[in-house]
């Protein structure tokens, strides 16, 4: 029961457990920990995300106003989700005024039966699609397949994905875990009547690509897609896209179906002005997308006479419901936090077995879904997927402090998991360090722990869960006092005093002008 | 000025000379150094790892201990404890605190400095009469570059050392892959990210990589004294604290 | 309940849990920018070029002709426009002009060597080209399928920046945006010009207009 007839708003549901493309079949560590040993893997990843980050930096440094356009970017968002319920109201009577049909969602499971009716309904048994989160988190082509219907991806990269029976791993570049030998081996394989001898040239690549789905557009009668964004004030869909496949779906059939995540509404049509500006930017390095398509309903004797827009839950009011975690639905999915992350480089997308990968989907995924803490849920073991290294936070357009998002989850996963020997082992640490006596007993013990160290000092092998730790690093063992022990010494004591006495020395006899010293001086 | 010095659980117990150079260094300055003894750790670790009941009677203690107004600033040589204090001890406080402890923390939070930040914003120096004639480089932690903004500031303090040469990191502000116990719950994350680190520090032929926080060193230093690498690490602090009279010896442990 | 209802109480009992942070969009980014003809005529070809589209400056008597060169040089035997072109801009081209209409189907479309379309607005410091239907654009399917686009902007039309442009524009039409020809990043994020969309982008400029 909603909030209109009892007055007491109830907490709303996640995405159904055990539904879509919200959750892995590994924790996180371990997932990471295959995908760190593909070599291959790492090299593509770290070249592409190198290059990425370089051309971000620079066709973001060239605009003076990047910060304002930031600041603006996230207030919009955060007034887009204050207002939410009538600018969902406001899109969906735009749209039905432009000759459009809204369908509503509470879940994946309902947005897939939707769009499944949709599709049957135009009596294709195929679909062309235009690269959308949205659909791959419901897990859109694995139900339209159950279903009898084919569902083409269009996008270079989804297409490279489903090729190869793979999964996305990035938001922007779903196959940025292969590099264009095995682009041109998947290629080769799985596209029929492909020219044998095509070699690994990209633009080669994206030919065949044109050439194999060239009959796709000008025959399918039905596409599904996506959205960036939707304007409530006037009705406007938008895709953002670069190859031309998403004009492409958007444009030749007769009919589309965009299933679009309810937080994707903007309030205002200038609201553009600045998304249009901080999308590109931040997540191709463009100074602006090859192509951005914008339609309201349905226009006369251009594109698709008919258009259904199904809007989708699916656990986005359970994330917005809670005051922080909120902020991760302002992500307008450029990807520049996965590109700037050192963990995303390292292990790739795969090991956040999500739709969502990186930074953004270490707090969106649980958010979504639950992290099903009796479960054993993978899911709960995305908020430590980082070093709180703050890189996302920085390059994030729409400014989402990830990193204090990833600290908030932890929390609630602490808070929801019982007492664990984690848990004990921060109580007590904790009530050792609040009683300086007990803390300084305690530094004592650790100090008469040096006779276990090694010659030179240090300990090289830990006990568990540690090991992970010293299988790389040595520790150094407590040296023999502590400082404070020192400072109450009378070796402390005076040293401190004879510094104060001494002041700052002067610099040395040959001057301040050595061959590395400053420019700077005081 | 009357400055309470943090030394940080850490520092306190396991790197005292980072400590000590830090006091040494606001002695030399003129300052008056003052060590409430009662303090021990700001409960970083605990709130970075989930946990936020846990940690109130730390954030509790630090008020207590640096609360005193005739306290001026508080000083610390950890990137991330300030952060910590500055951004993380009013959440703990604001959830599981009273009215006092939310006030005592942003009486406290206010007067709280990184060591860098303290010499560069607060006293005005880079100059402070540092001697240390060897190859450094300068690694910027995470939580000094992103969360507290020190921006060059370390670096301008580095520069004014005299005989010092001083030579850049590749890809100085990728994280080393510590950030606290995640280096123990996704070790080998950690490790791939440590070893991209360690391979920039040892390319810069440097004999001391240096930074502002001993975690992020003890984490780094542990890594090259794994592999035998030729570098050391050690706290910002103990190079602007060694002078011609009393100069670092190389050849002594790195901390 | 239905599915709308439900959705929607959702999103209100949310609001009622976490709050709504008060909020004013600070829009303090450059807004309402001009520049003299010379200098976002130079930063517009500085940015097409860089998408690896060619530019063709020149006045407007010129337009028949450099359409025409263009399309001669590119090989373009049959060309498809809109029907609200101006037919003058097709003058000096020998080739066949085939005049779109509704009852064409799209994928016959196919057949056309390339399209000559007129712009509705342009993004100097963007590269980017709109088209919005209007009658000298017509339906964004012939400015889709056939592999050469040349289109004529009037420097009077270009923007500076895309606030300048986004308000130039009517929301209701079908808009889109082009900043150079089709390309992807897809493969090792390395841009490759030349996808699905129109692999040549010709940009005639009037600079009188």
């Amino acid at each position: 029961m909603s909030s209109t007839f009892l007055g007491m708003p109830a907490a709303p549901p996640r995405s159904p457990y055990g539904t879509g493309n919200l959750r892995g079949d590994r924790k996180f560590p371990k997932a990471a920990s295959g995908e760190l040993r593909n070599e291959q893997l790492r090299r593509n990843l770290g070249k592409a995300t190198r290059s990425i980050r370089a051309k971000r930096l620079a066709v973001t440094g060239e605009l003076p106003d990047w910060e304002r356009l930031r600041d603006a970017g996230s207030a919009i968002k955060t007034e887009t989700m204050n207002r939410l319920p009538e600018l969902l109201e406001q899109l969906e009577r735009k749209v039905t005024e432009h000759g459009g049909t809204v369908h509503w969602a509470r879940d994946g499971v309902e947005a897939n039966e939707i769009v499944t009716r949709l599709v049957k309904e135009t009596g294709s048994d195929e679909v062309i699609k235009v690269k959308s989160m949205a659909t791959q988190e419901i897990g859109l082509n694995e139900h339209l397949d159950t279903q009898g219907v084919t569902a083409y991806e269009t996008d270079l990269a989804e297409l490279i994905v489903q090729l190869a029976h793979d999964k996305p791993s990035h938001i922007l570049v779903p196959a940025i875990h292969r590099n264009r030998d095995e682009v041109r081996d998947i290629f080769r394989r799985e596209i029929p009547g492909v020219d044998p001898d095509l070699d690994s040239v990209p633009a080669h690549l994206a030919a065949a690509a044109r050439a194999y789905l060239r009959e796709k557009f000008m025959t399918t009668p039905v596409a599904v897609s996506g959205a960036n964004f939707g304007i409530a004030e006037t009705g406007t869909l938008s895709v953002v896209e670069s190859e031309g496949n998403g004009r492409m779906c958007l444009t030749m059939p007769r009919t589309l179906i965009t299933v679009m995540g309810i937080e994707k509404v903007l309030p205002r049509y200038r609201d553009l002005e600045v998304f249009l500006q901080l999308l590109p930017r931040s997540s191709t390095g463009e100074r602006m997308n090859p192509y951005t398509s914008m339609w309201t309903g349905v226009t006369p004797g251009d594109g698709p006479q008919e258009f259904h827009l199904v809007l989708l839950d699916n656990g986005r009011t359970a994330a917005l419901a809670d005051r922080i975690g909120r902020e991760a639905l302002n992500c307008i999915r450029c990807s520049a936090c996965l590109n700037v992350c050192p963990v995303y480089e390292r292990a790739g997308g795969h090991a956040y077995g999500s739709t969502y990968p990186g930074p953004i989907g270490a707090v969106l995924t649980p958010q979504l879904a639950g992290m099903h803490e009796a479960k054993g849920d993978p899911n709960s073991s995305l908020p430590y997927a980082s070093s709180l290294c703050g890189a996302c936070f920085d390059a994030c357009p729409v400014k989402i402090d990830i990193p204090s998002l990833l600290v908030e989850l932890r929390h609630q996963h602490t808070e929801r998991s019982g007492v664990t020997a984690e848990k004990l082992a921060m109580r007590t640490a904790a009530a050792v360090m609040k009683r300086p006596k007990l803390f300084t007993a305690a530094q004592k013990a650790a100090g008469a722990g040096r006779v276990l160290a090694g010659r030179d000092g240090t300990f090289s092998h830990l006990p568990p869960p540690f090991d992970s730790w010293s299988d790389s690093r040595d520790t150094p063992a407590p040296p023999k006092q502590t400082f404070r022990s020192w400072l109450a010494s009378a070796e402390g004591a005076a040293t401190l005093r004879a510094a104060a006495e001494e002041g700052v020395p002067a610099p040395g006899p040959t001057g301040a002008a050595g061959p590395h010293d400053p420019e700077e001086q005081r | 000025m009357r400055i309470g010095l943090f030394a940080t659980c850490l520092g306190d117990t396991l790197f005292p000379e980072a400590v000590k150079s830090t006091a040494v260094l606001l002695a030399r300055l003129g300052h008056d150094v003052v060590f409430p003894p009662e303090q021990t750790c700001c409960g970083q670790m605990h709130v970075n790892t989930g946990y936020q009941r846990e940690p109130v009677p730390l954030v509790r203690g630090f008020a207590e201990q640096f609360g005193d107004p005739s306290i001026e600033a508080v000083v610390m040589p950890s990137g991330s404890c300030a952060g910590s204090v500055r951004h993380q001890h009013e959440i703990v406080a604001e959830r599981y605190g009273d009215a006092a402890l939310r006030s005592g923390v942003a009486a406290v939070k206010a007067k709280t400095y990184e060591l860098s930040e303290f010499l560069v914003d607060v006293l005005d120096v880079t100059r402070v009469g540092a001697y240390f004639p060897h190859r450094v480089t300068y690694h910027p932690t995470c939580h000094s570059l992103r969360m507290l903004r020190v921006g060059d500031k370390p670096l301008r303090l580095l520069r004014a050392v005299e005989g010092i040469d001083l030579v850049e990191l590749p890809e100085a502000d990728a994280c080393c892959g510590f950030g606290g116990t995640f280096a123990v719950k996704n070790g080998e994350t950690s490790s791939a990210m440590l070893q991209d680190k360690m391979r920039h520090v040892t390319g810069t032929g440097a004999d001391v990589c240096t930074a502002g926080d001993a975690s992020c060193l003890m984490h780094i230093g542990g890594g090259l004294s794994r592999i035998k690498a030729g570098t050391r690490t050690l706290h910002l602090a103990q190079i602007l604290a060694s002078t011609r009279t009393a100069p670092y010896a190389l050849t002594e442990a790195a901390r | 309940m239905n599915a709308r209802e439900t959705v929607l109480g959702r999103v209100r009992d949310a609001l009622a849990l976490s709050g709504t942070p008060e909020v004013s969009v600070p829009r303090a980014y450059r807004t309402g920018r001009t520049l003299p003809d010379e200098e976002r005529l130079a930063l517009f070809v500085d940015r097409l070029v860089d998408y690896r589209a060619r530019v063709h400056p020149c006045t407007a008597d010129r337009t028949a002709a450099v359409v025409a060169g263009v399309l001669r040089e590119r090989g373009a035997r049959r060309v498809g426009v809109p029907a609200g072109l101006d037919p003058a801009w097709l003058g000096a081209y020998d080739g066949e002009v085939r005049e779109d209409s509704a009852d064409v189907p799209a994928p016959a479309l196919d057949a056309l060597d390339a399209v000559v379309t007129a712009s509705a607005v342009s993004c100097a410091e963007t590269g980017t080209i709109f088209l919005d239907g209007s009658p000298g654009q017509g339906r964004r399917a012939l400015s889709l399928v056939p592999d050469l686009h040349v289109c004529v902007v009037d420097l009077s039309s270009v923007t500076v920046g895309v606030p300048e442009a986004v308000a130039r524009l009517v929301p209701e039409r079908p808009t889109t945006l082009i900043s150079g020809p089709s390309a992807t990043s897809d493969i090792e994020l390395e841009r490759v010009e030349g996808v699905h969309g129109p692999r040549t982008l010709d940009v005639v400029i009037r600079t009188d207009v």
